[in-house]
């Protein structure tokens, strides 16, 4: 892996450790006890600190060092949690975010990040008491003669070293073995400094160099390092302060710590882990005063006695034996936890390039049209076996298409998540108390569909929070519990994801929404409209009833930008509002982009494909209704009146320029460049043509006649009926966008290519449903104004 | 007796070149003394250097001596312990 990859490596793994970070951060605040969250925001920052120092990013490491310190007293429980600390750590996340964005550019920071870097170090040193000399230099420059990483860390640990318990007072040694990988000093680092670094926070008392490694001279890798340590060490510092020393040469380097008064069985252990130097190593602790020959010959004995015993668990005997303190285990085991989990995490993923999935995707497409191709030759030849095989290919293809759209898929909750944080802030702004929930996580949307709606998610989500929820006692008046709550909620509906917004807030103001309307000139007084139209009034540019201006919102500026957001994505917004009560914005998307089960159907010579998802039932139109309904473009279905569409009509399409008089069989003979009536058999599917066969409807087919059939379709909860003249059954339908020229062609939202290499236009049914359903509303809601006025 | 000064570093920096000096030097069949009197700097390689020099001149059967032990030496030495395992009489420094 060469340096660059590393480096991006780091970055995404950083912008994933903050977010995890952030997340633990709102969880605390919410179970300030938890000390799982808070080890989770002590490790994000330190592995964070860690891997920028091997990177070199000095800012990043001495700023994060600050947070560290601060974070490793509340995870001792020597600061306590508060809403200061969580918003001073979120502020933390921020600029570490800022600091890792500017590294990633090689840029060294401004001078605004560098003040508001400055700015937060100062906070966060209030933390750490008492304040010491050092203080001052804390998240400044990083210098002196001391590798770079460690030197701030020096003037911290001092700081950081009170919380030890019993051990200090008349205090032993601590014993340090210490061996040095063979590529240390080609890292860069020279074991050396280490030995020197641990006398800025401690005392060496005495320090055996193992030099038995190094070789002769003409056998010697001048640029390997040899060198091992033994050293007896006195200071008030605790475990985790000391392997902090070690923290960059962890992978490189083996190092043994021993508390004072450690067991025997501990000094045996660290004998035996080091066997090629047994004796001598024996020898050596003796010398450094670690322990007593007396001591040393009881450690060597029991060593004997048990050659290979079961081992009890190791963390079990470390405490057991008062080794190491508890918290260190815990931490060490903890840490193992993380790998192993972030280990089956990563064998479970892989990243792959976005484009890579498109071209993917793209050529599923392909293998559909070239499949519906091959099905249809197939039926003409009639061969039982290769229809078969053709059938039971489809099914493949079906298959593979649906697994490789669903590799574009993601859950909506990792964004949802992120609102945590944005009502978090935006709450505190202002001065509101307001709550969260999530529902519908698990809801999948299509990647690209995520990062955009991220945005206009936000503003609606402030805007609920800014207009939406009331002051406490005007909630308390009403009977409200004093916080707000806002809801954020997915789900899937007939072929779409559906995004909520929901809060418990005082509703749209309708009367006022009207009067501003009026005022601004964006209605005429005299027009009549629905709530909903009403509601949709506050998507237009420029508008805002709120009387006083708040930071967030209330400019007037966005609400429009969110509609325009949505509609690019091809959704739709629309509200409901009750005064008093709340407000839910319901965001609506289109669920996949590139391949759907369509619904084909035959107008004239043309075919269409209707989202299979929209359709709700099929039926006949008999001349009876289309006499009942005296051209009113309604029908009577089951006793609702349901608005329909010819499609002939709306499309203008062409009647077919020979008049049809062909036998079904013919049909499918090759050359004529028209598709006609007849080829809809060709289409079906073989269980469609049975069911057509049995059916008098076939001769409709094999005598064409004027007669029309109803396509039933829905979206968002409004139903519509398209007519057509044939029903060909379902259709994988792979989208093609429509070019430039056709953009913004109503009723259309792309087209296919059927397996006869004919076109098929996919019909936008949320467009037409629309259509359908409002023209006669707004015919309805008109009439009453010309007689009122 | 072939005589070898050091000067400037004796660090991973320019240990493969020093070892090549100490080796040629060695080569000359005579006992070595090496004058480490202007050496500014020191690492782990170097003291590495200087220990695998002793065990080179004693698979040889040869005497070699570093004298005229620099701040920096001293520093380092002291800092590991390691006047003992290389047993050269040294000046001590008087802390500045």
């Amino acid at each position: 892996m060469n340096l660059d990859d590393a480096l991006h490596t780091f970055i995404i793994e950083a912008g994933e450790l903050l977010e995890e970070m952030e997340a633990a951060l709102l969880r605390i605040e919410q179970t300030p006890d938890d000390a799982d969250t808070i080890n989770a925001i002590f490790r994000a920052a330190h592995t964070i600190k860690g891997s920028a120092g091997l990177f070199g990013f000095d800012h990043v490491v001495s700023f994060t060092h600050v947070a560290e310190s601060v974070l490793d007293k509340v995870r001792n429980g020597l600061i306590p949690i508060s809403s200061e600390l969580v918003a001073l750590f979120l502020g933390v996340g921020d600029h570490l975010a800022r600091l890792i964005a500017g590294a990633a550019d090689k840029a060294e920071p401004d001078e605004d990040v560098q003040q508001a870097g400055d700015e937060l170090a100062a906070r966060l040193g209030v933390y750490l008491d008492p304040p010491s000399p050092a203080g001052g230099q804390i998240g400044g420059q990083v210098g002196g003669q001391m590798t770079v990483t460690a030197e701030p860390q020096a003037q911290l640990d001092k700081e950081g070293g009170n919380g030890v318990d019993a051990h200090g007072v008349d205090s032993d040694n601590w014993h340090l073995s210490l061996r040095f990988g063979p590529d240390v000093l080609r890292n860069g680092m020279d074991p050396m400094s280490f030995i020197r670094y641990l006398g800025t926070f401690g005392k060496i008392v005495e320090i055996v160099t193992l030099a038995d490694k190094v070789p002769a001279l003409s056998e010697l890798d001048p640029e390997a390092s040899y060198l091992g340590f033994e050293i007896a060490f006195r200071t008030e510092a605790d475990k985790a302060t000391i392997e902090g020393a070690f923290e960059f040469v962890r992978d490189d380097a083996l190092v043994r710590i021993l508390p004072p008064h450690s067991l025997i069985s501990e000094y045996q252990r660290l004998i035996g882990e080091l066997p090629q130097e047994e004796l001598r190593l024996g020898e050596i602790l003796v010398r450094c005063g670690t322990l007593t020959p007396n001591e040393l010959n009881a450690a060597l004995d029991r060593q004997a006695d048990h050659p290979d015993g079961p081992a009890p668990p190791l963390g079990e005997v470390l405490v057991d034996q008062k080794v190491v303190q508890p918290r260190v285990v815990e931490a060490a085991l903890d840490k193992q936890k993380q790998v192993k989990e972030s280990k089956s995490a990563e064998s479970g993923l892989i990243r792959v390039n976005a484009d890579n999935l498109d071209e993917h995707i793209n050529l599923i497409g392909e293998l559909i049209i070239a499949s519906a191709g091959a099905s249809l030759i197939a039926q003409q030849t009639e061969n039982p076996v290769l229809l078969e095989a053709v059938a039971r290919l489809s099914r493949l293809v079906e298959e593979v298409r649906d697994s490789a759209l669903k590799l574009r898929m993601v859950q909506i909750g990792a964004t949802f998540k992120r609102f945590q944080r944005v009502v978090r802030d935006v709450s505190a702004e202002l001065g509101k108390d307001i709550r969260l929930e999530i529902s519908g996580g698990e809801t999948d949307l299509d990647k690209t569909v995520v990062e955009k709606i991220g945005d206009p998610l936000t503003h609606l989500v402030r805007n609920s929070m800014d207009h939406g929820i009331e002051a406490a006692e005007v909630r308390l008046a009403r009977g409200k519990p004093a916080h707000g709550t806002v809801r954020l909620n997915a789900f899937h509906d007939s072929g779409s994801i559906v995004i909520e917004v929901v809060d418990d807030g005082g509703g749209l103001p309708r009367e006022r929404i009207l009067a501003k309307a009026i005022e601004r000139g964006l209605i005429k007084p005299e027009q009549h409209l629905s709530d909903q139209e009403i509601y949709q009034l506050i998507f237009m540019a420029g508008f805002s009833t709120v009387e006083q201006v708040s930071n967030l919102s209330g400019r007037g500026v966005g609400m429009d930008v969110v509609r325009r957001n949505i509609t690019a994505l091809r959704g739709t917004v629309d509200i409901d509002s009750v005064e008093g009560v709340g407000t839910t914005m319901r965001i609506r998307l289109p669920l996949t982009l590139a391949i759907i089960d369509g619904f084909l159907v035959g107008v004239n010579a043309a075919s269409f494909v209707v989202p299979l998802d929209m359709v709700v039932e099929c039926l006949e139109l008999s001349a009876q209704q289309t006499a009942d309904s005296h051209g009113r473009d309604h029908l009577n279905l089951r006793g609702e009146v349901l608005p329909f569409i010819r499609l002939k009509q709306l499309f203008d399409v062409p009647e077919p320029p020979t008049p049809v008089e062909v036998e079904a069989d013919d049909a499918q003979g090759g050359g004529d460049p028209l598709p006609r009536y007849g080829l809809s058999t060709a289409i079906l599917t073989a269980e469609g043509a049975a069911a057509l066969g049995s059916d008098p409807e076939l001769a409709f087919l094999l005598h064409p006649v004027q007669r029309e059939n109803v396509v039933v379709v829905q979206y968002a909860g409004r139903r519509a009926g398209l007519v057509v003249d044939a029903l060909m059954g379902e259709f994988q339908t792979v989208i093609r966008p429509l070019g430039e020229v056709f953009n913004g062609l109503d009723g259309i939202s792309g087209f296919t290519i059927l397996g006869t290499g004919n076109v098929a236009l996919i019909l936008d049914v949320p467009g037409l449903v629309r259509r359908v359903v409002r023209q006669p509303n707004r015919h309805g809601s008109s009439s009453p104004a010309t007689v009122s006025s | 007796m072939t005589h070898l000064e050091i000067s400037g570093e004796l660090t991973i920096f320019t240990a493969a070149e020093l070892r090549q000096q100490l080796l040629e030097a060695l080569g000359a069949g005579l006992d070595v003394e090496v004058d480490l009197s202007r050496v500014g700097e020191i690492d782990s390689a170097g003291l590495q250097l200087m220990l695998a020099a002793k065990q080179e001149a004693a698979g040889r059967k040869r005497a070699l001596h570093f004298t005229g032990h620099s701040a920096a030496v001293c520093d380092a030495l002291e800092l590991c312990k390691l006047f003992g395992q290389l047993g050269d009489p040294v000046l001590v420094h008087s802390p500045s």
